[in-house]
């Protein structure tokens, strides 16, 4: 695993969120559920590098028609996704195959995509400007063109990297994209307050039984970590949950079989799978050619998730609720809908009741963050 | 680094991947000879414990597991030339346990042989058993190997003719662990004398398999990881040059040498079972060369089960485990040290932590 250490800036960053997000974030510690802000040894925060990246991020000319930036599918304010789309379009309206995963907290990820192909946030950033059906450039090239020679770009990479010319290479571009994202953090949700916070009435009583459930009945918590003193809600792995692969079970022995004979090469599989629904169905198969990962997919945050329907890597429920009655089936959206034979050991029957169903979605709604909170009403 | 030095990297560890999954399939048995033989693959299933509750009930858990392993088994490429079912396909032996097991495995593609267990055996004394799968012990030859099916659950006849009131509570018994009304296996006399013939036709140097469902070695009395007349069994197979020994039973990875006697076990697709030497309640004779797998997430049902596929090289075994929310291992013949070993953890310093946290 690549070292992480502490970023000596971790002050200096709090005090630019504070101006990105207002209502988030006190400018001296992190936010109450959140473990501390880490960031890799080989690309440290700086305020400058930080702006350069979120100017990169919003940047429409890094697409072929100049219509498209990271943010139109991580828009702020749809909580960095670009809700309510199953999938993302990119240039032309084109269709991908996956729903846009947030920014937010995504600095703790340990791996990258649904599917995970990605090591970290910089080597993510990559992708999607050469991916046809996002912003479908050849390759790199116009991107670094336009950065070596645009008079603000110029000097601030200058001021960030120390770099001109032809030193500058995607390598500086996606450092700055990526120290953008990793300020984008967000906790002090409700259910912080209360269970870090100490908070007694910062959530309603269905809430609080939504939460019992959670961490007993439901088995969330097995996935959707929450730990002693803070709560990612991830577990950083990967879980065929019965979304995507149930419709192509009976494709499953010729579309992995594929990857298997590695007819789909290593540096294909990006393109692949967002072009080909049913690869990407597969899952993080796709990626390591293991059965143990046939249709899994990593476990989402449930930060927010209030606000980022439609729900799963495709997109594919509606809603919360839908999300609950699916694994409450066993891993099968219509209840007595055969299971795939690859189904995670997780993931079983639950036998909840549509009151306790009801109160696992009322606390899932208590874990938005207040400045998304906002952007979400001022809708 | 530039832009495509991260591509690079990239491309070189999803191949790693890929050398990974070439190299380390499911229960994958490859088996190496000297001499006339091929190399080729075969699959092994077992312990799969189907478990009848009522009407078309059966236990979700152990269904998912076979269900799991048959469709995985199904993928592999290159294609293993036959699959084997390492025994206890029931619990308890009953008609609609077998029926519904043989109904998950009939989706198998290739050729298929069944090894009989204890939860197969002493309801009926394997009638209903031989009428889908055929006889209790017999043998063939495939590209240069000879391979060996025993019944190795056989107990003495008074123990299972004249001792039990009623069937059920016979299968029931041998069912329990620690149980001072259990019975040790065993091969018995008459198979015995059945294998010394059949061995008679084998020239000594080819190859030999055998597949039976206890190991033909002594290891943990209280829960039959045992068959009391392996001495008599493995003395009929010291002539031979290369003879294996796959077994399943124990429900978790043991690798074993005995003189010119390889002994690999196969992992259980319903549950695990721990290490005798954690268990410890009886003297262990689990194999000195065996690295215990790390055990099972309490959430995962299907962690610390799995199953194989073997590949065979110049008659010899590389038995690649398939293993669920855990890291694949291979176990494979070592011609260097003369034993069968782990080719990533034998020594201890690669050993991954949670391997000593069982």
């Amino acid at each position: 695993m690549r070292k992480l250490t502490l970023c000596l800036f971790i002050a200096t960053g709090f005090v630019f969120l504070a101006r990105l997000m207002p209502t988030a974030l006190s400018e001296t510690s992190t936010p109450l559920g959140l473990p501390p802000a880490l960031y890799p040894e080989a690309n440290p925060q700086t305020p400058e590098k930080i702006a350069l990246g979120e100017k990169l991020f919003n940047d429409k000319r890094f697409s072929s028609t100049g219509e498209v930036s990271c943010a139109t599918c991580h828009d702020e304010k749809k909580v960095f996704t670009d809700s309510p789309l199953k999938v993302s379009e990119g240039i032309q309206k084109l269709t991908g195959t996956r729903n846009a995963p947030t920014v937010v907290n995504s600095g703790y990820f340990e791996k990258v995509f649904w599917d995970g192909r990605s090591p970290d946030l910089e080597d993510q950033a990559l992708h999607p400007f050469t991916n046809p059906v996002e912003m479908g450039l050849e390759d790199h090239q116009p991107i670094l063109d336009l950065v070596r020679s645009d008079p603000e770009y110029v000097e601030a990479f200058k001021r960030v990297f120390n770099k001109s010319g032809s030193a500058i290479t995607m390598k500086e571009v996606t450092q700055a994209i990526a120290a953008f994202e990793r300020t984008k953090i967000s906790g002090n949700s409700p259910f912080d307050r209360w269970y870090y916070g100490g908070e007694e009435n910062a959530l309603t009583e269905a809430q609080k039984r939504g939460f019992d459930i959670f961490i007993n009945q439901g088995r969330c918590v097995s996935c959707h970590v929450i730990e002693q003193t803070q709560a990612l809600f991830i577990d950083n792995r990967f879980h065929n949950v019965g979304v995507g692969i149930n419709e192509i079970q009976n494709d499953v022995p010729d579309l992995a079989g594929q990857y298997i004979r590695a007819e789909v090469t290593a540096s294909e599989v990006d393109v692949k799978v967002l072009t080909d629904k049913r690869s990407s169905e597969l899952g993080r198969f796709a990626v390591t050619r293991l059965f143990d990962d046939l249709g899994a997919f990593k476990t989402s945050t449930l930060r927010n998730i209030a606000l980022t329907a439609p729900y799963m890597h495709d997109g594919s429920l509606a809603t919360l609720r839908d999300v609950v009655v699916h694994y409450n089936n066993g891993g099968v959206t219509n209840e007595g809908d055969p299971v795939n034979d690859f189904l995670s050991g997780g993931i079983r029957p639950l036998n909840l009741t549509d009151e306790q169903i009801d109160d696992l979605v009322a606390f899932m709604e208590a874990l938005t963050s207040p400045e998304f909170a906002q952007t979400a009403s001022q809708k | 680094m530039n832009n495509s030095d991260i591509t690079r990297r990239s491309f070189l560890k999803d191949m790693g991947a890929l050398v990974t999954l070439g190299s380390l399939p499911l229960s994958l048995v490859e088996l190496a000879f000297a001499g006339s033989t091929k190399n080729f693959r075969f699959a092994y299933i077992s312990d799969a414990h189907i478990q009848h509750i009522k009407g078309t009930k059966f236990v979700r858990n152990w269904d998912r597991g076979l269900i799991r392993a048959v469709a995985e088994a199904n993928l592999l490429q290159p294609k293993p030339d036959f699959v084997l079912f390492g025994g206890d396909l029931a619990q308890l032996g009953t008609k609609a346990e077998l029926d519904h097991g043989a109904e998950m495995l009939a989706k198998l593609k290739y050729k298929f042989y069944c090894v009989m267990g204890e939860h197969d055996y002493y309801l009926d004394l394997g009638k209903y058993w031989s009428e889908l799968f055929g006889p209790h012990y017999y043998s063939w030859d495939h590209k240069g190997v000879h391979f060996v099916v025993l019944n190795s659950i056989l107990t003495y006849d008074e123990w299972t003719y004249d001792r039990w009131p009623t069937a059920e509570q016979r299968m029931l018994e041998m069912a329990g662990l620690d149980n001072p009304n259990g019975s040790p296996f065993m091969v018995g006399e008459k198979q015995r004398e059945w294998l010394r013939k059949d061995l008679e036709k084998v020239k000594k140097d080819t190859p030999v398999v055998v597949f039976s469902h206890s190991p033909i070695q002594k290891i943990y009395k209280g829960w039959n990881f045992w068959t009391d007349d392996a001495e008599e069994v493995q003395a009929l197979l010291s002539s031979f040059v290369d003879v294996t020994v796959v077994y399943g039973h124990v429900h978790q990875i043991q690798y074993n040498q005995l003189g010119n006697i390889s002994f690999q076990s196969v992992m259980a697709t319903a549950w695990p079972w721990p290490y005798p030497q954690s268990y410890a309640q009886a003297e262990s004779y689990l194999p000195k060369i065996t690295i215990p797998m790390n055990r099972a997430h309490p959430f995962f049902e299907r962690d610390a089960t799995g199953w194989q596929f073997i590949d065979i090289e110049m008659g010899r075994i590389a038995m690649h485990y398939n293993l669920y929310n855990n890291t694949n291992r291979t176990v494979a013949y070592n011609p260097k040290t003369g034993q069968p070993e782990d080719k990533d953890y034998q020594s201890p310093e690669n050993r991954i932590s949670p391997q000593i946290h069982y």
